[in-house]
Formats: structure tokens, C-alpha cells, sequence
């Protein structure tokens, strides 16, 4: 830590009395500390450069609003503020995913190709397939009304219709289907994965 | 070869200090904010 002649809480008080040179030392003072630890997180100048900018729009109006409080600690709080504001620019980049400017525009970086390669699409068949195996293992019942929800997509109520059985027994049917179709593949170790 | 490999980077040479505009708005930016406080109502104003 270095030895001012004026410390911080000396000029900080003198700002908050209307002194505003004293503001324009506290930044020169420590603007590299705090401008280093941006760039440290955010790796980029421009963004770093909005970053000290809001970081000390904040610390003015903290400090005109009376609402500052002093411990001896002006630059772990700017330090503090900045954290916060690398944080939320975080936040807003995940909200927000943007394409990066290098130049010359790739479509690539705004639309992506959702659709399986052909090693990942031959894997999706072999799964399918094996599925298909261990749901025609299922008892008769079970079988029925699992294929009718997963394959045909009906509701329990169109299915109980056409069953001619209640809503609560084809709940239960599907239900131990499931658990039923769990357990063969734990048993015999089948790997169900893309 | 050597000198391919010994390049220095050009991103550590940057100097890590905020831009004269940056700190010159800040500084106009706090000349311009006025503070007052009226019955527990805190008002900002910007003197333009």
C-alpha cells in the first residue's frame, strides 16, 4: 500500500464538500488498479473502458447522496462496485448471445445447424431400435398403452377411451411400463445414449 | 524460427489505463450532477 500525502478518506470527505479536484486525484490514483482488475475479468478494452466509466458514475453518485460510508477502505469498495458490474455484464452476455465482430460477418454465428451428423444420426437409429426391442418385451397391457402415449401421442383420456379402461389405470400401466422398462436396462447394462 | 517463437505478444505491451475521454466525462459528469435532498426526497439534477 503506498503513503499519500492526502489519503483517500481525506480526499473523499474534501468531494463530498464540494471540492472536485479531489475526485480527479482519487481516479488518478488509482484508475490502473481498478481499470487492471476489469480488464483482468473481461479481457476486452472497450468493454473495460464502460465498466470504469459506470464503476465511477456510481462512486459519484454514492458519494454525492451522502451515502458513502467511511472505513478507510476507498479502493476495496471501487473495487467492489467494478466486481459487481463485471458480473452483471456477464449476465446480460448470457442473456444476450452475441456474434463476434471480427471483421467480416459469418452467418454461421447467428444461426447454427441443429441437425445430427451422420455418425450422431446412425447412433439415434441403434437407439431407437433397441427401444423398440425392449418395449415389444413388456407385458401385453403396458405395451399398449405406452406405445398409444410415446409412439401415437394420445392423451390418457383417449386412451382410456379406447382401452375401455379408467384414466387411473392406464396412468398405472404407463407408470410400470416405465419402471418395468428401466429395470431390463439396468439389468442387462444397455447404454441408451446419444 | 527463434524469432517466431520469441515474439512478444502485443497485447501485454497495452498499457492498462482508462482512455483521457473516459476520465474527462467522469470529471464533467460530477461538475454537472447536483444532489439535493428535499423532505427525505433526494433529487438529481444535471447542470447542462
Amino acid at each position: 500500500m503506498k503513503n499519500y500525502t492526502i489519503t483517500d478518506a481525506v480526499l473523499v470527505s474534501n468531494y463530498i464538500n464540494g471540492d472536485e479536484a479531489a475526485l480527479s486525484t482519487l481516479i488518478t490514483r488509482h484508475k490502473q488498479r481498478i481499470y487492471s482488475f476489469i480488464y483482468s475479468k473481461v479481457y476486452d478494452q472497450d468493454v473495460t473502458e464502460d465498466i470504469f466509466q459506470d464503476t465511477f458514475i456510481k462512486v459519484i453518485k454514492t458519494l454525492k447522496k451522502g451515502k458513502y460510508n467511511e472505513e478507510g477502505k476507498f479502493l476495496p469498495w471501487v473495487i467492489r462496485i467494478s466486481h459487481n458490474l463485471v458480473i452483471d455484464h456477464f449476465r446480460k452476455g448470457n442473456r444476450m448471445p452475441k456474434f463476434e465482430d471480427n471483421g467480416e460477418f459469418s452467418i454461421f454465428s447467428v444461426i447454427s445447424d441443429t441437425d445430427l451428423n451422420a455418425e450422431k444420426r446412425i447412433i439415434k437409429d441403434q437407439v431407437e431400435e433397441d427401444l423398440r426391442g425392449l418395449i415389444q418385451e413388456l407385458p401385453e397391457d403396458q405395451k399398449e398403452v405406452l406405445i398409444m402415449r410415446i409412439y401415437k401421442d394420445m392423451s390418457f383420456k383417449e386412451i382410456s377411451d379406447k382401452t375401455g379402461v379408467s384414466i387411473n389405470t392406464a396412468l398405472g400401466r404407463m407408470r410400470y411400463a416405465l419402471i418395468n422398462l428401466r429395470k431390463v436396462i439396468d439389468k442387462n447394462n444397455i447404454v441408451l445414449t446419444n | 524460427m527463434a524469432k517466431f517463437y520469441f515474439k512478444s505478444s502485443p497485447k501485454q505491451e497495452k498499457q492498462l489505463t482508462p482512455k483521457k475521454e473516459t476520465i474527462d466525462f467522469l470529471l464533467h459528469y460530477s461538475k454537472a450532477l447536483k444532489v439535493v435532498e428535499y423532505q427525505k426526497i433526494t433529487f438529481e439534477s444535471f447542470l447542462n
